[in-house]
Parts: structure tokens; C-alpha cells; sequence
């Protein structure tokens, strides 16, 4: 069971990789429906699979995994871009700090105290290197989609770390994380929409100038 | 003394003349998957040959370098190359960090190739070499990541030992690292065309325009003496070589170089030459991959 855990895990920790060096948003976008649909699975791994851990799964894998890359998609073609021109920081200086957090993140979870059952687990590396991840993407991408990615990998770092609480936390409050997010990129197209058209493009960087 | 001395005549002997198949059988690949009948497969033996007869036209220009670098660039490779374990047989030699002697080696042989082609003066060589040396400084990090990886691995700086076992939970990450600065190392596709005959796109090529004759010869058979050595590194990096049988591990050999050999060739024919800016973006990648080998090296003897 653990490998199979680690499997996904270190599947997820190299989508973080592959979203951090690539500018293409589809690529990103399905990097990141990848990701979610392998978090998605965690669960029914981890628990004795009752009706309430799979319907959670389920609900995980299909929203993460579809939903929301269809509404992401949906943004993208209506604001009529691409690709990522000319980010803040490079694809290959992001990539190599994704590389190192990714190295700290394992390097320091040696050092923390876990319960022994998690010991041999990826799980908090994992948890940090996407949090890391995340954080480089919010600062260092300039198009807001992809910032948007950069958040939803943010989450999954945050849902991997709770993953570790699965005994004690109800289910029902990931179900309620898994509805804001959903509500969330889906205002988040529309705001999209908006930009593009109040801007002509969605370069944040033109978002610091306030007018009438 | 006579059996060691005929042993190591042979394995010379059969580094020298296997080497030059390799380039064949990529171009043989190629022809196949594009639907041509293609060149012989031992078309660069004759073109070693015919190369071997010709005169060397020299530029009043160069000094006694242009002719030694060719010289010291197949030397250094073919010691390079006997230093690499032939599986159950083992290596020519063998001592403790001879792996280091090893990146020296190739390291030394691409500052000679440099050397040679800026000997003339030419401004198209000069680019080739300062794209050779830019790139190299990506792929050697990986290199030698990689062969950190598998001195971790094994714990041991000898080559013999350091290529026996597989290398683990990462041998799949260490092989995609390996078969990328393969490709970067042997001027392959994606990060350079051998076929291309526009200077301005060459890396190698760019390098070896003004030789001629038996240096180029000389340039052309070291080449693929690197092919050679890099497939086999990768073969013995990847699979448990070492924990075979020696029958089984001779045709694991065989056979994974051959595998390497056709990647190559399917590779060339179904990506194109990357723009020369995406490059370091590759090797970077490349690197990556060798270092997370090297990470779960480390973290699996560890736990």
C-alpha cells in the first residue's frame, strides 16, 4: 500500500515539475487535472474504503479532474491565449527552484518528527514541495490563469498535508474545500473574461495602474 | 602475461571496429521509418576508409594543433572507453575513481575538438565550439549527477562495481537522464542535426568543417567510439548486468545497446531540431531527472 502511496505521490511531485517549466496554459492545465486525479485517489488507498471515503474520491477526482480543467479551458479560449510570454522568473530558474524546493522538502521532512506510520510514507514531502510549487507560480507567472494553476497546486499541497489527518478530520469538510475551489475557478473565469475584455490582455502586470 | 596482453589487443580491437556500426544502424532507422531504402549499414567504415587514402589540406594559418587535436581527441576517447566494463569480461583497467578519470577523459577530449576547430580562424567553427562548450556545461552537470547517483547506489567510485547492480527505485529516472545527455553529448536530435548542411545550425558539424583527410577520419571514428560508450554506459547503469549469468549478460548487453541505438534512431525521426533557446530548457530537465535518481538513491539507502 505504501508504494503504491509513494507511486502517486512522487507522480504528483513531477506534474509539479512539469507545470513549473511549461508555458504552454493547455499543457499546464491538463498537468495540473493530472495531478488532482491522482490526489483524488489517495483516499481510497489510505482508508478501509467505506461508501462515504469513495464518494468523497469520486467527487475529488471528477472535479479536479474535469470540472474544473473544463472551466480553466473554457477561461483560456475566451480570452484567446496561448501561452506564457515573459514570466517574472524563467521557466529554468522556476524549474531549478521547484528542483531544490522539491530536495529541501524531502530533506527536511527526514528531520520532523512524524508518527511512525507516516515515516516511510512521501506524504509531507510531497505536501511541501506542492505548496512550493504553488508559491513559485502565484510570484513568478504574469498571466492569470496560470496563477490560477499555481493556487490549485497550492491546494493540492494543502490536501496532501491533510491527508496525514484523514483519521481525524470528516471527510465532509474536504467535500466543503472541494466546493469553494470549484466555486472559486469558476468566478475566477468569469473575472478572466472580464480582464481580457476591460485590458485587452491578461498580463497582471497591467492590473497595478488604477483608473476611472 | 601473453593471454593478458591479447586480451587487451582484442578488446581494443573490438571497441575499434564495432563503434563505427552504431551511426549506421541510427541512419538505418531513420531510412526505415521514413520509407527509404537508406545507406548501407556500414557505410561509415567505407567513408573511414575512403577518408584514411585522402591527402589533408592545410591552412598556411594553423599551427601543429589543428592536426594534434583529431590525435588527442581518438586517444582520449578510446582510453576513455577502456576504462568502461564490457560486462563479464570487465574493463582494460580498473582502479579506485577511475570513473573520474573517465569525465576528465571526455572532458579532455572536447576541449581538443575545440582547440582544433578554432585553429583556423574560421568564424563558423568558432560558434560551433562556443555552442558545444555552452551546452556541455548542462549535460556534465548531469553527468556527473549521474554518476553520482550510481556511486550512492553502490557505494563505490570504481566503475566495475559502480555498473554491476542496477540502479534501483531510480534506474527509470537515470535512464531518461542518461539517454538525454546522450543525445546532447553525441549531437544528436533535439539539440543538433548530423545531417544539417546549414552552417549557421551546426554545433558539431560546425566544428569539423575545415578538416580533412585522416583527421577528420580520426574526428568521425571518435565520434561514434562516444556513441558507443555513452549506449553502453546507459545499458549498464539501467539493467543488472553484473547479476547475470555471462552468456545472458553479454546478450543483455547486446541487445540494450542495440535498443539505445534504435531509441536514437526513432528520436531523430520523429522530433525535429529544437530552436537553440529551448535547449538549455532540455538539458535542465535532464539534469533533473539524474538528480531525482540521485535523491531516491540516497533517500532509499537511507530508509
Amino acid at each position: 500500500m505504501n508504494s503504491s502511496l509513494n507511486l502517486l505521490i512522487g507522480l504528483a511531485m513531477g506534474l509539479n515539475l512539469v507545470a513549473l517549466g511549461s508555458g504552454r496554459l493547455p499543457s499546464v492545465i491538463r498537468a495540473v487535472a493530472f495531478q488532482g486525479m491522482a490526489l483524488g485517489l489517495m483516499p481510497i488507498l489510505m482508508e478501509h474504503s467505506n461508501w462515504l471515503v469513495v464518494t468523497v474520491s469520486l467527487g475529488t477526482i471528477a472535479i479536479k479532474g474535469f470540472v474544473i480543467p473544463f472551466l480553466l479551458r473554457r477561461a483560456m479560449r475566451a480570452a484567446n491565449i496561448e501561452r506564457e510570454s515573459e514570466p517574472f522568473i524563467g521557466f529554468v530558474p522556476s524549474l531549478l527552484l521547484g528542483a531544490g524546493g522539491t530536495i529541501a522538502a524531502v530533506a527536511f521532512s527526514r528531520a520532523l518528527p512524524l508518527l511512525p506510520e507516516h515515516a516511510g510514507l512521501l506524504l509531507v514531502p510531497g505536501a511541501l514541495a506542492s505548496v512550493l510549487t504553488g508559491f513559485i507560480m502565484l510570484i513568478g507567472r504574469a498571466k492569470a490563469i496560470l496563477q490560477v494553476c499555481g493556487y490549485l497546486i497550492l491546494e493540492n499541497g494543502i490536501y496532501l498535508f491533510g491527508l496525514l489527518l484523514i483519521h481525524a478530520t470528516p471527510l465532509l469538510v474536504e467535500a466543503g474545500i472541494l466546493l469553494d475551489l470549484t466555486v472559486g475557478i469558476f468566478v475566477i473565469g468569469i473575472i478572466v473574461d472580464r480582464i481580457q475584455r476591460a485590458f485587452d490582455s491578461l498580463d497582471t502586470r497591467k492590473l497595478t495602474v488604477l483608473r476611472e | 602475461m601473453i593471454m593478458t596482453i591479447v586480451q587487451i589487443l582484442l578488446r581494443l580491437a573490438l571497441w575499434l571496429t564495432l563503434a563505427p556500426l552504431l551511426p549506421g544502424i541510427i541512419n538505418k532507422v531513420k531510412a526505415w521509418v521514413a520509407g527509404r531504402r537508406g545507406p548501407p549499414v556500414l557505410q561509415l567504415y567505407y567513408d573511414l576508409a575512403r577518408l584514411w587514402q585522402k591527402g589533408v589540406v592545410l591552412s598556411t594559418l594553423v599551427s601543429p594543433g589543428f592536426v594534434a587535436g583529431p590525435a588527442v581527441v581518438w586517444i582520449a576517447l578510446l582510453c576513455a572507453t577502456q576504462l568502461l566494463p564490457l560486462g563479464p569480461v570487465g574493463a582494460t583497467l580498473s582502479f579506485r575513481g577511475d570513473v573520474l578519470l573517465l569525465i576528465y577523459l571526455l572532458a579532455l577530449a572536447r576541449f581538443c575538438t575545440a582547440w582544433a576547430a578554432m585553429e583556423t580562424g574560421s568564424a563558423f567553427e568558432g560558434m560551433g565550439s562556443a555552442r558545444e562548450v555552452s551546452y556541455a556545461v548542462l549535460s556534465e552537470a548531469a553527468l556527473i549527477t549521474a554518476i553520482l547517483t550510481l556511486s550512492v547506489h553502490t557505494g563505490s567510485i570504481t566503475l566495475v562495481t559502480m555498473l554491476e547492480p542496477s540502479a534501483g527505485a531510480g534506474a527509470v529516472l537515470l535512464g531518461a537522464g542518461l539517454f538525454t545527455v546522450l543525445l546532447a553529448e553525441n549531437c544528436r536530435v533535439p539539440f543538433d542535426d548530423p545531417n544539417t548542411h546549414l552552417e549557421l545550425t551546426m554545433i558539431h558539424e560546425a566544428m569539423i568543417l575545415d578538416h580533412s583527410g585522416p583527421p577528420l577520419a580520426a574526428i568521425l571514428h571518435g565520434a561514434s567510439m562516444k556513441l558507443l560508450l555513452f549506449a553502453l554506459l546507459l545499458t549498464e547503469a539501467v539493467l543488472p548486468v553484473g547479476e547475470l549469468p555471462p552468456l545472458g549478460a553479454s546478450a543483455a548487453l547486446a541487445g540494450g545497446v542495440l535498443a539505445v541505438t534504435v531509441g536514437v534512431g526513432l528520436v531523430e525521426s520523429f522530433l525535429a531540431r529544437l530552436a537553440f533557446k529551448r535547449v538549455p530548457m532540455l538539458l535542465t530537465t535532464g539534469f533533473l531527472l539524474c538528480l531525482f535518481a540521485l535523491l531516491v538513491a540516497w533517500k532509499g539507502g537511507a530508509s
